[in-house]
């Protein structure tokens, strides 16, 4: 079991970070961690980036995952895992889904979106990027993106299996529970190949 | 039972635990969800009411008839809910009463950075800081005792990252508090010369309060193993315990008044102390008048925005994080934008049209307004002010310079009607526009008077805006449909030239709101037929990019139509299943 756990969940407002996090706290709690999570609400949660954090360990005194301290950055837009990075702690991994959503000033022209995949193999960040949308496409249901992330990241933590899935059962209403379950082994059954890296 | 809680449910289950019977609140981020959790135990009434004001004075009026009382608001709520605030500290409660008023420092969804701490000092009420969901159940709790012990309303004072954040809590059991209402002139009615007398007792209060703060619980001495020393509290105390796990630590859990034998004595052990806030250097300027010289805050602490466990650390050891990774292309930023379908980008885009007009905001999700690509919007001040400050640009304006107030429905029942009263009284000339998207939006849909529906989300009388606005004696009062892009550009340019206070109210559900939300298919481009022209992105949908031809996202688009109504050439239509 690993000692501590220090996790950013970015995207886009409305993307679904609060209820990851929710999940993600409570196998942690379950799996014996002190946990806290910090989640952000109102203005921000508009279509904005935002990030949520997610800290387990033995004692955790800080709801804030600190600039260089993050083990994780789960993203689930292709830009907000460059806009966090700083958080990222050295040999700290980035799980990111390809999905984009151009930011207004992209789509205006104002500013390009930039090539994701290349600045993260220049710098030299561990990353795993998550091919969504043929999953998505094969679930039929564009709002299970977090579950399918969270069926890769759990395999990352040590955790049981089941300890995932009760926590997914008790966070998601009855009638969605089914295509999340699935989404979640979906998850799973990608494969753990680490990105090449060209440092 | 040990479980994740977030800081807010947290402090409602104390509350519940505490035996409240009363709880009332306007939504604020970041306080609503306190509200929110209550209005899910039977045993409590609540309500939103229109406003903070309101809200403490059904929280007050219950708690003086002899049951236990929550008020919960934002900081800004504090402000209007001033007035009966400070004079109910003279009056005292009878049962305890507490309110509950969410700082947001870093300003995650609000106008202002004020530190409520101020607020209740200057109303002589006495200030509990949680720093994580167990303290936010337990302090909740300890505020009603506390609140009846000295027959004063308790400030409970958290902030966004205390509020938003889940850890772990056990709950305890309901327990039923009840006291007797007896009529009492001398305390209740604030005349003169009753106030007079009870001035003295508030007095007298605080002195005993200061006393209670040497010893109470709240109030602790963290012994450490180094020789580093802090007085700190709320959420500053957990990043301190981040930064210097082996520090000495004064944590306190009431703010004000503060406990002067424990701060002198604790001070005297070290040959510096670090006080550790955000905002104000309230705890600092407080333990100076202590005649404490060997504190130091805010020479190296900001005073605005969060704190961090580093920023603590490297604001101490004046050093510099180091940051493995860092990206040196600017990214493009990504602001909050309007939701895909939104209603009020239909009246934003029509607004954009309009020449010669100074638009004043309102707070809510259309201060969106303000940005890109509309830049429709001259001010946004605090709840209400639109419509005042639009009177008051259009008495001193040229005459050919239109003014325009933009108004959402929630923020126009909470302080809006009487700045409307005021400009029809005052022979104003301006044209005020209600977005009316049928609930709160900002904070999370919550329900309102206009809404029909109350807390439980029972429906209820509906308060009629249009016959409101006309009985108030507008010259003009008439809906339109925001999503009638072109015809609302002529219609406000048309009643712009008619002289007088006219009201137009652009009603049409949030989109996002599960009441009114019904699932169309979204629409796409049909390549062969758009001639690249970019009108349709002039909207400003997030649902909306732009490859070699605009492109929209079926997974965002909300269906509303506004681009298909938009393109001339027809290239845009509805999906077919």
């Amino acid at each position: 079991m690993k000692e501590s756990f220090d996790i950013l969940i970015v995207g886009v407002g409305g993307q679904g970070n609060i209820l990851f996090s929710k999940i993600l706290g409570e196998a942690f709690l379950n799996e014996g961690y002190d946990v806290k999570v910090s989640e952000v609400h109102g203005m921000a949660q508009r279509g904005g980036s935002v990030v949520t954090f997610v800290r387990a360990g033995e004692k955790v005194y800080s709801p804030l995952v600190d600039k260089a301290q993050a083990d994780y950055i789960i993203a689930f837009e292709k830009l907000e895992a460059l806009r966090w990075l700083e958080y990222l702690k050295k040999d700290g991994i980035v799980i990111y889904s390809d999905y984009e959503i151009p930011p207004m000033s992209v789509i205006s022209g104002k500013s390009r979106y930039p090539d994701v995949d290349s600045i993260l193999k220049d710098i030299g960040v561990r990353h795993y990027k998550i091919e969504i949308s043929s999953l998505l496409m094969e679930l039929k249901n564009p709002r299970v993106q977090n579950t399918i992330m969270l069926g890769f990241f759990s395999k990352l933590t040590g955790i049981e299996k089941q300890v995932w899935e009760r926590a997914i059962e008790n966070n998601i209403r009855a009638k969605l529970l089914d295509i999340n379950l699935r989404a979640f082994e979906m998850g799973r059954d990608i494969e753990l190949k680490e990105e090449e890296l060209k440092v | 039972m040990k479980r994740l809680m977030l800081g807010n449910h947290a402090i409602a289950r104390g509350c519940f635990d505490a035996g409240v019977r009363v709880a009332t609140a306007y939504p604020g981020t970041p306080s609503t969800e306190i509200t929110e959790y209550i209005s899910q135990y039977d045993e409590i009434y609540s309500e939103w009411a229109p406003n903070e004001k309101v809200a403490l004075e059904v929280a007050l009026g219950a708690a003086i008839f002899g049951k236990r009382a929550l008020c919960s608001m934002k900081h800004v709520g504090l402000n209007v809910a001033s007035d009966p605030l400070f004079t109910a500290s003279y009056t005292g409660i009878n049962a305890g009463l507490v309110v509950a008023v969410a700082d947001d420092p870093g300003m995650h969804s609000s106008q202002n950075e004020q530190d409520t701490r101020n607020i209740a000092k200057a109303a002589k009420i006495p200030v509990l800081e949680p720093s994580d969901s167990q303290e936010c159940l337990d302090f909740a709790r300890r505020g009603f005792e506390i609140s009846e012990m000295f027959d004063t309303p308790v400030v409970l004072r958290s902030t966004t990252r205390v509020s938003h954040s889940q850890s772990i809590v056990e709950i305890d059991e309901r327990k039923e508090v009840d006291f007797e209402y007896k009529k009492d002139v001398e305390k209740y009615v604030m005349m003169p010369a009753m106030a007079r007398k009870r001035h003295e007792i508030v007095e007298e209060r605080e002195k005993r309060l200061r006393e209670f703060a040497e010893t109470v619980e709240l109030n602790r001495i963290e012994e450490g193993t180094s020789n580093m020393a802090f007085i700190t509290s709320g959420i500053s105390y957990q990043y301190v315990k981040e930064a210097y796990p082996d520090a000495c630590i004064l944590k306190l859990g009431m703010v004000y008044p503060l406990p002067e034998k424990l701060v002198r004595g604790f001070c005297g052990r070290f040959e510096k102390v670090y006080v550790v806030e955000e905002l104000d250097p309230f705890l600092e300027e407080n333990i100076k008048v202590m005649g404490v010289n060997n504190i130091i805050g805010k020479e190296i602490f900001k005073r605005t925005g969060e704190y961090s466990p580093s920023f603590i650390k490297t604001s101490i050891e004046n050093c510099k994080l180091e940051i493995p990774y860092r990206i040196d292309e600017e990214l493009p930023a990504r602001p909050p934008v309007l939701c895909p379908g939104c209603p009020h980008r239909g009246v934003f885009y029509s607004l954009r049209r309009i020449k010669n007009a100074v638009i004043t905001g309102d707070i809510g999700c259309y201060t969106l307004g303000a940005l890109p690509p509309f830049n429709a919007m001259d001010t946004c001040i605090c709840m209400g002010a639109s419509i005042g400050m639009a009177h008051g640009i259009s008495k001193v304006s040229d005459p050919e310079m239109r003014t325009i107030a933009v108004i959402g429905d929630s923020t126009f029942i909470h302080s809006g009607i009487t700045g409307l009263i005021d400009a029809v009284y005052n022979k104003s000339n301006i044209l005020i526009l209600i977005l009316d998207n049928i609930t709160t939006g900002m904070t999370g849909h919550q329900d309102h008077p206009a809404t029909g529906y109350n807390i439980k989300g029972e429906e209820t009388r509906q308060l009629d805006i249009a016959k409101l606005c006309r009985s108030i004696g507008c010259d003009v009062v008439e809906e339109i449909d925001p999503y009638r892009i072109n015809e609302n550009i002529k219609r406000i340019n048309d009643l712009l030239e008619i002289p007088g206070v006219k009201v137009v109210i652009a009603k049409a559900p949030c989109k996002l709101h599960r009441r009114y939300n019904t699932t169309l298919p979204g629409r796409y481009v049909d390549p062969d037929r758009c001639k690249n022209c970019k009108v349709c992105l002039t909207l400003g949908c997030p649902a909306m990019s732009y490859r070699e031809i605009p492109d929209i996202d079926p997974n965002l688009c909300a269906s509303c139509g506004m681009c298909e109504s938009l393109c001339k050439f027809g290239a845009i239509s509805m999906i077919k299943e």
